[in-house]
């Protein structure tokens, strides 16, 4: 199809949208206080849907947002919307006999990725069992809160839990408002200016992997983490969900980095790399060890290994 | 202008008609805007401060708000069982009240849009879910779904309550060929709307008390008890309050399929308590939890077997024509019932998807008073709606309110 024609039928549907928008504009105008209300507020409610802008329109909302954020926390905020490479599809592995249970790894990622401190979110959670004790099929007795004075402990065993990408995700099925969707490198974002807060993919994940910002997100100033991704780690507002992004504003750099736990993990039990990729450490893990995926009986298809290596 | 003129009339006539009232009138509308007051003022202060202030955690992540809004879409709902009986089978007793169950649809519907808002973490970009202005996603979100067939029964309820009002109003009948599309159209979507509900919990497949399929059924099933029985209790204020005719014909009637309803319900509670302890698979903790409770957490037990009791007595009262056909028995059943699927297809439904949580943990949920206190003014907004419509539709049933049409000379 010559280029012109595809794009008049792609633009359609914007101006109509624009039109409906303006209308939308003058109704709400109407009942929301216009005193206050300054330019940012009004383009930060009427943005449109992540996957409906384009380069120019999201770098703008990004411009804003290192504004708005800047303005919040003191901080010189970059935020990268840097797209999935060609030819890659994430994936994670998770060695199970060397897991020591020391919860690195949660803490890293909250240092790396925002969460707030105060209510507590953490996007990574340890599950440690007794030895004997049924586990992989029902998850009924772990214990979340272990808090030894050291670990390993005798006769336990751990397995971290966080979002397993799924290539099948339930959450993003059920979204209402397709505010989080799978990106083409196989990783499940959110677009927390989208997010309305309903928490029916939380009712949806099998992995309790999706948290909510019950509160207003707090965490001292000096602990934000400046480099992050429009995706990703960038400070997230009270009343919207969020996850694990196996890192994206790391791993999808061009020499890309390790997810902050794979990076911060003392006993090498976590690893990561290109499924596609048939020399990645990820793939020698699923060929050559007895892996398995979490709650396999839902069809998710996690793009999260566990596996045995001793 | 002649035109404006008369709706501006007719507009001040309704007026009158609502705002005039003994002193029991304004003691209960009082009543009312206070608590509607003090809901408005929890969901401000949760809005404010973000819904910390409800006991809902990662966990336990959808709690009363809800159940609220489950049990009154099932409310919605059970207007079809006036529906079948007036129309379709021009059954008159019921043809003649039959209004009053589309009214209380109406109004259930309206509360259930108000509790989804309510449990919304940022209501200000709720648009996001509309079609066109938004992203709805629709087929694949049941929420979707749930958004279109609720607004879509409200809207159908809504021209059909209205025009037959109108109608009434300016002393005319009701044009049946008017109404016969709708009616045709409603009752499916009557269906339809519980039915969506249902699976919107029941799609889900991480959470196993949910995931079996006798959920939609069950809905329907206690849904017929619940709503109607809320109805046979409207219909006796409504006789004692003014000299509109119910016949008791209709209300034993009603009665009777009540206890269908609820036989129906029993027995699929029944299938699905023999297949849960009976094989007594993993999946039996929510069950458990529910009953018998769960490594020593039992805030719900004492709930659900009072749910059941309820339930059992109301059946047999029901079902009785002795004890159905005696006001007093009659309407113990109806406030058993009503409570009995309150807390069944409430907290007794949405909690347990919860109860161990996906990775075993069990955090035992209750409603944070913010939450109890928010759900009152949405209940009490909605009771004032059907009281406002009551006192706006009760004259025009009985002819004392009339509107002024061109060329027309009725007295008000």
């Amino acid at each position: 199809m010559p280029n012109d024609i595809k794009n008049k039928i792609l633009q359609k549907p914007f101006s109509r949208r624009a039109l409906l928008k303006g209308g939308a504009l003058g109704l709400a105008s109407l009942a929301l206080p216009v005193g206050n209300a300054d330019a940012s507020i009004w383009e930060a409610f009427f943005q449109k849907h992540f996957k409906e802008m384009n380069d120019d329109e999201i770098q703008a909302v990004i411009k804003r947002m290192e504004k708005e954020y800047g303005e919040e926390y003191g901080l010189n905020f970059n935020i990268k919307n840097t797209k999935p490479l060609p030819g890659t599809l994430f994936g994670y592995g998770l060695d199970v006999s060397r897991c020591i249970g020391c919860r690195r790894c949660v803490y890293a990622c909250v240092k790396e990725n925002n969460q707030s401190m105060q209510p507590q979110i953490q996007w990574i959670t340890v599950l440690r069992f007794k030895k004997g004790e049924k586990w992989v099929s029902s998850l009924e007795e772990s214990e979340v809160y272990y808090a030894p004075p050291e670990v390993p402990e005798e006769g336990h065993f751990y397995m971290p839990v966080q979002c397993q990408q799924c290539e099948n995700p339930p959450c993003v099925k059920v979204c209402p408002t397709q505010a989080t969707w799978k990106e083409r490198d196989g990783i499940i974002v959110i677009d927390y200016n989208w997010c309305i807060g309903c928490r029916y993919c939380m009712a949806a994940c099998p992995y309790g992997a999706r948290h909510f910002n019950w509160g207003k997100p707090n965490r001292a100033k000096q602990e934000y983490n400046a480099e992050t991704h429009y995706l990703g780690n960038r400070p997230r507002y009270k009343g919207v969900v969020e996850k694990c992004t196996f890192c994206i504003q790391r791993t999808r750099e061009n020499p890309g980095r390790y997810p902050a736990c794979v990076e911060i993990c003392p006993v090498g039990a976590r690893k990561f790399g290109n499924l596609l990729d048939p020399d990645s450490e990820i793939r020698y893990c699923i060929e050559n060890k007895r892996v398995f995926r979490l709650k396999e009986d839902l069809n998710t298809s996690p793009k999260f290994y566990y596996f045995f290596a001793t | 202008m002649a035109k404006l003129l008369q709706l501006i009339k007719n507009f001040l006539i309704t007026l009158k008609f609502i705002t005039k009232g003994n002193k029991w009138y304004y003691g209960w509308i009082g009543v009312l805007l206070l608590l509607i007051f003090s809901g408005i003022l929890s969901y401000i202060k949760q809005l404010d401060q973000g819904m910390i202030l409800t006991n809902m955690r990662d966990q336990v992540s959808w709690g009363f708000y809800i159940s609220n809004f489950t049990f009154l879409v099932g409310v919605a709902a059970a207007a079809v069982l006036l529906v079948i009986p007036a129309y379709l089978y021009n059954f008159k007793p019921i043809k003649e009240i039959v209004l009053f169950g589309e009214m209380l649809a109406i109004t259930a519907i309206i509360m259930c849009l108000l509790f989804i808002v309510a449990d919304l973490g940022r209501p200000e970009v709720a648009w996001h879910i509309l079609p066109i202005i938004g992203a709805m996603h629709f087929p694949d979100s049941l929420l979707a779904w749930d958004v279109l067939v609720l607004n879509g029964y409200l809207i159908i309820n809504t021209i059909v309550v209205f025009y037959v009002l109108y109608r009434l109003s300016i002393g005319k009948e009701y044009k049946m060929s008017v109404i016969w599309p709708l009616v045709i159209i409603s009752i499916p979507w009557a269906i339809s709307i519980h039915t969506v509900t249902a699976f919107l919990y029941n799609g889900i497949s991480a959470r196993p008390f949910w995931n079996a399929s006798i959920l939609a059924p069950r809905f329907i099933a206690s849904a017929l008890c619940s709503g109607p029985a809320l109805m046979l209790i409207i219909f006796q204020i409504v006789r004692r309050a003014s000299s509109i005719e119910i016949a008791d014909t209709a209300i034993f009637k009603i009665a009777e399929l009540i206890a269908y309803a609820m036989g129906i319900n029993l027995f699929l509670f029944g299938a699905e308590v023999f297949k849960e302890f009976y094989s007594g698979s993993v999946h039996l903790a929510p069950m458990e939890y529910l009953y018998f409770g769960l490594h020593g957490h039992s805030n719900l037990v004492i709930w659900m077997w009072l749910a059941l009791i309820f339930n059992l007595t109301a059946f047999i009262l029901f079902l009785r024509p002795k004890t159905r056909e005696n006001f007093f028995t009659l309407n113990l059943a109806c406030a058993l019932i009503i409570t009995g699927v309150y807390i069944e297809k409430g907290m007794g439904l949405i909690i347990p998807g919860f109860i161990p949580s996906v990775l075993g943990e069990i955090y035992e949920y209750g409603p944070s008073g913010i939450e109890k206190s928010v759900a009152i003014g949405i209940w009490a907004a909605g009771a004032l709606v059907f009281t406002l419509f009551l006192k706006f539709a009760l004259p025009v049933y009985t002819g004392e309110l009339r509107f002024k049409t061109p060329g027309s000379q009725c007295e008000e």
